[in-house]
């Protein structure tokens, strides 16, 4: 036989194999859950809230129910019977508090869009048609929408049974603050930051199937998400089914982003109308609802100073964060995560000795804010390499010299932030020298300043950052909530000599599947195409937290590592006895077991297991395989595993019409150990894009009382491919010593770090223009024009 | 709102005879009445590309035609497209370049894309490319992988033709 290239020992890990799970979705042969349909199914449609903020009068369904093919309607109080309400919040978050949240809007409306009926008929179309005919009077309410006013003492409050809009307060104080800013040899720069809210636009909208079987007590949910056993928590805590008998099952899923893995009251509404129907209840999100009711993301104001020594040396950040949530804390990973990351990550890559943040999280009647793609990071990104960039003009440094003097060293680690946070492995030092090289810094500079000379308006960006991934159970179980932080693999030898793995990390187009399959094809010594994966299904796979904080690689890969490696050590033993050869003198390669020296093939995996299988009796009594292995990994010793990259930006400025032309976009990122390059690589280009998305284009834009203003795709702006620029990307390698494998997670860079990198791009151009500093995203043409004072 | 209409068409090369509700739109009608899956709805306001199907060779919403004015077309979608091997070529690109992530998108990308490709000519540049595929929006991308696919097919296909010539 001959031995393919992939049959070396060690082959898969790191080779850039292309993902077998997409060649169904490039035939159409995906199963996304609209895709999906049962016996017996009905659907379900909502009326919801048009008003920000309103007292329900009465709701009126008689024309609604007497339409032909409608099935069921029920409004907030039909479903607070069935179902129970939620409260977000996270027991660590001290002082965070938020009201019991019904899935049905039930009394009184808290935002436009919040859902009030539920319509169900034998077609979505007929039930869109019965919707449109139910009546709900609404008593308009004062809708309390700006932040900031929000918390004035006088305001409205949006929850009577709290004495203010607050929904938690977190204040840092470390190091002599005041002190580095009264410095009178400091340079001391002070900035205000605005950034809009925006969404995450999967483009398969949020999409469930609930499947009540009467006869056993069993829900099914066909779930379109990220985190399967947190949701078979949530539906048993709050439709009163055990836990054991709620199956979840995601196969497709056309984008999360973190919009996913939240808890909606519609698709909790859907479900409980399946087991009061005792029939499949089919509920797809239009683009419009999706606007409405996806959770929101970002929606800070943030003022921040920072202060440099006379040696450039950056000695104390001050910054206050206020920060828009909608009327309730998002259930159950609380709305307090994003600012508390802001101000956890601002400075983190630097060498900071004095920190003082104060963040407000504040209730507002706009739909509700939860953690979206790169949780925070953007923003503390932003503010920071603003910052920067300020201090480097302010003191007449090259920006890329400011970062070199601050940035943590590379031989600096174990080290901590003022914050707490706890950095190892990291690279700073290395990928921004890496990343000058690899833009070509210095010609760069050049030309830009050689068309400024021109009249053409060029500007770079850097950004140095720090992505929290591989979290540990500090993130979310520490505070009550229902959600692992650790992850089980399952590995097991079939009789086909084939292996078969299943995880509790799930794929959303990652590559998460692809991974687990190199992982386990490296250790067993099997051709890739001879690992079948098996993710998304509480019925089959291991207990585990699913996909998010970038946690697939670092934490499903290393369980799923360690199961491999329990497979092959029990495949040894069983071949040890069958060839009475000592199993450490025996390795797997090609599909077969082989003597480590000289690679001569002694029995086939396919022999091996038929012989365990079907002729037992060949066996020694003693003798009692198990060709099936289980581990569960998670990250101790660290809160989470750091993952640091640097990018930049390059951008033209049109003066006239305040448009932006992006140029070029480099990252290089340390992910650690790399187990698929053009998938870390992609994850990166996809983030990078949807982090301009927010600098440039993407914003819910809403009225004083609370309408959104453009929630459809058409003018809620998402990047197309003609304005977005080829992106280069390089890494540094340190891998994690939290685990063996050594990676880091991938998803959140580009998000991370591509908003402040464009930001300072912009800036950088419109400096020598004399504009204004630009410190609000989306930085539309409109507010680029006011910047420069020509708008008219 | 309720009329209904009999429609025959021409469905991945099938001779297909429905009665559809006059207000159907194309995409529903090859989803839910023909398990025509691979076709996505996305917005339903014809912006983002998801329910791109090719109606008598021409890239088309199928959010946004009526299956009723599909009476009388030959319509194609990724599966037809798939089995016929028209467009194997640039599955295998975007396979190759991960120029797919959820593939949700992946199904009219592909569509769109073939458009451009089957026109011949010139090999379009990269700016081309990304202006072709300007209607049809991907969210886990960045369209870079795209544009690389779509592009290597075109050189492929030219150099082919070189060869044949």
């Amino acid at each position: 036989m001959t031995l393919s290239s992939y049959d070396r020992p060690a082959s898969y890990i790191g080779a850039s194999v292309p993902r077998p799970n997409a060649l169904r979705l490039l035939q159409g042969r995906g199963r996304f859950v609209d895709d999906k349909v049962l016996p017996r199914m009905v659907h379900a449609v909502f009326v919801r809230s048009p008003h920000a903020h309103a007292r329900i009068l009465f709701i009126d369904t008689a024309a609604a129910r007497a339409l032909p093919g409608v099935v069921a309607i029920y409004d907030g109080a039909d479903m607070a019977k069935v179902i129970t309400p939620w409260v977000g919040v996270l027991t660590h978050l001290s002082g965070m508090r938020s009201p019991p949240q019904p899935a049905l809007a039930h009394g009184v409306t808290h935002w436009q869009g919040e859902p009030v009926v539920m319509v169900i008929a034998q077609s979505r179309a007929l039930a869109e048609d019965a919707a449109a005919l139910v009546d709900v009077d609404y008593d308009p309410l004062p809708a309390v929408c700006d932040m900031e006013a929000a918390l004035a003492p006088d305001a409205p409050r949006i929850h009577p049974q709290l004495d203010s809009n607050l929904c938690w307060e977190r204040k840092i104080e470390v190091g002599a603050v005041d002190a580095a800013f009264a410095d009178p040899s400091a340079t001391v720069v002070e900035r205000r930051f605005l950034f809009g809210r925006h969404t995450g636009v999967s483009l398969e909208p949020r999409s469930v199937i609930g499947d009540y079987d009467p006869s056993e007590d069993r829900l099914t949910m066909h779930y379109s998400g990220q985190a399967p056993h947190m949701m078979q928590s949530v539906l048993s805590r709050h439709l009163g089914v055990p836990e054991a008998r709620v199956r979840v099952v995601a196969e497709d899923v056309g984008g999360s982003f973190g919009i996913k893995i939240h808890t909606y009251g519609d698709e909790i509404a859907a479900l409980a109308a399946s087991k009061l129907l005792r029939r499949p209840v089919k509920f797809v999100a239009d683009r419009l609802e999706s606007f409405l009711s996806d959770i929101h993301a970002r929606d800070h104001r943030i003022t921040a100073r920072a202060a440099l020594d006379a040696d450039g040396r950056l000695t104390a950040v001050e910054i206050d964060d206020v920060t828009g949530i909608g009327p309730y804390s998002v259930y159950p990973r609380s709305s307090g995560i994003e600012g508390n990351q802001v101000v956890n990550l601002i400075g983190a890559p630097y060498d900071l000795g004095a920190y003082r943040a104060r963040l407000r999280v504040v209730f507002q009647n706009k739909t509700p804010m939860c953690q979206y793609r790169a949780v925070g990071h953007p923003i503390a990104m932003a503010v920071m390499e603003g910052l920067m960039d300020d201090l480097a003009a302010a003191s007449g440094r090259d920006p890329a010299d400011l970062r070199r003097i601050n940035l943590r060293r590379d031989d600096s680690y174990p080290s901590a932030s003022p914050q707490g946070l706890r950095f190892a492995d990291l690279s700073h030092q290395a990928c921004l020298e890496k990343l000058l090289v690899l833009m070509d810094y210095d010609a760069l500079k050049a030309e830009r300043d050689a068309l400024r000379a021109r009249g053409i308006h060029r500007g770079i960006g850097l950004v140095s950052m720090v992505e929290v991934t591989n979290p540990s159970p500090m993130f979310y179980g520490a505070g009550g909530a229902p959600i692992a932080a650790q992850d089980g693999a399952t590995a097991r030898l079939d009789a086909s000599g084939a292996v078969h793995v299943s995880n509790s990390v799930t794929e959303q187009g990652q590559g998460t599947e692809t991974i687990l399959a190199q992982i386990t094809a490296d250790v067993m010594g099997v051709h890739l195409r001879d690992v079948h994966v098996t993710t998304g299904d509480t019925a089959t796979v291991p207990y585990g937290g699913g996909t998010w904080a970038s946690r697939g690689a670092g934490i499903g890969g290393e369980a799923m590592f360690q199961a491999a490696r329990a497979l092959r050590a029990q495949v040894l033993e069983v071949a040890g006895v069958i060839l009475q050869a000592k199993p450490e003198t025996l390795t797997l390669a090609g599909g077969q077991v082989v003597d480590t020296a000289g690679g001569a093939i002694r029995i086939s995996l396919r022999d091996l297991a038929r012989t365990v299988y079907y002729r037992g009796n060949e066996l020694p009594s003693g003798l009692r395989p198990e060709l099936i292995a289980t581990r569960h990994y998670r990250v101790t010793d660290y809160p989470f595993v750091f993952t640091n990259g640097a990018m930049a930006s390059y951008v033209e400025v049109d003066p006239e019409t305040g448009i932006v032309t992006l140029l070029g976009h480099w990252v290089v990122e340390d992910v650690g150990t790399i187990l698929n390059e053009k998938l870390v690589d992609e994850q990166i280009r996809g983030g990078v894009v949807q982090g301009i998305g927010a600098a440039l284009f993407e914003e819910c834009v809403y009225s004083d009382d609370g309408q959104l203003q453009n929630a459809t795709m058409a003018d809620y702006l998402v990047p197309m491919a003609a304005e977005m620029p080829d992106m280069v990307i390089a890494h540094v390698c340190t891998p994690t010593h939290t685990s063996e494998l050594g990676a880091k997670g991938a998803g959140e860079a580009g998000t991370a770090g591509a908003p402040g990198a464009v930001m300072n791009a912009v800036n950088d151009a419109l400096r020598p223009l004399g504009a204004a500093t630009l410190s609000q995203m989306p930085m539309t043409p409109e507010r680029i024009l006011h910047a420069l004072g020509t708008a008219r | 709102m309720s009329g209904s209409v009999t429609i025959t068409l021409r469905l991945n090369g099938e001779d297909v005879t429905a009665t559809v509700p006059a207000r159907e739109s194309l995409v529903d009608f090859v989803r839910e009445r023909m398990g025509l899956t691979g076709s996505h709805v996305g917005c339903a306001h014809g912006v983002c590309g998801a329910c791109t199907v090719r109606v008598d060779g021409l890239s088309v919403r199928g959010c946004l035609m009526l299956a009723a004015q599909a009476d009388g077309a030959s319509v194609d979608t990724v599966e037809g497209l798939t089995d016929s091997g028209a467009m194997a070529d640039l599955q295998d690109a975007f396979h190759r370049h991960n120029a797919v992530q959820c593939g949700f998108c992946t199904p009219g990308m592909l569509v769109t894309a073939t458009e451009l490709l089957d026109r011949g000519g010139p090999v379009p540049d990269r700016a081309a490319i990304r202006d072709h595929i300007s209607g049809n929006y991907c969210r886990c991308t960045g369209y870079q992988a795209i544009v690389d696919a779509i592009q290597h097919v075109a050189i492929a296909r030219a150099a082919a033709k070189e060869d044949a010539a």
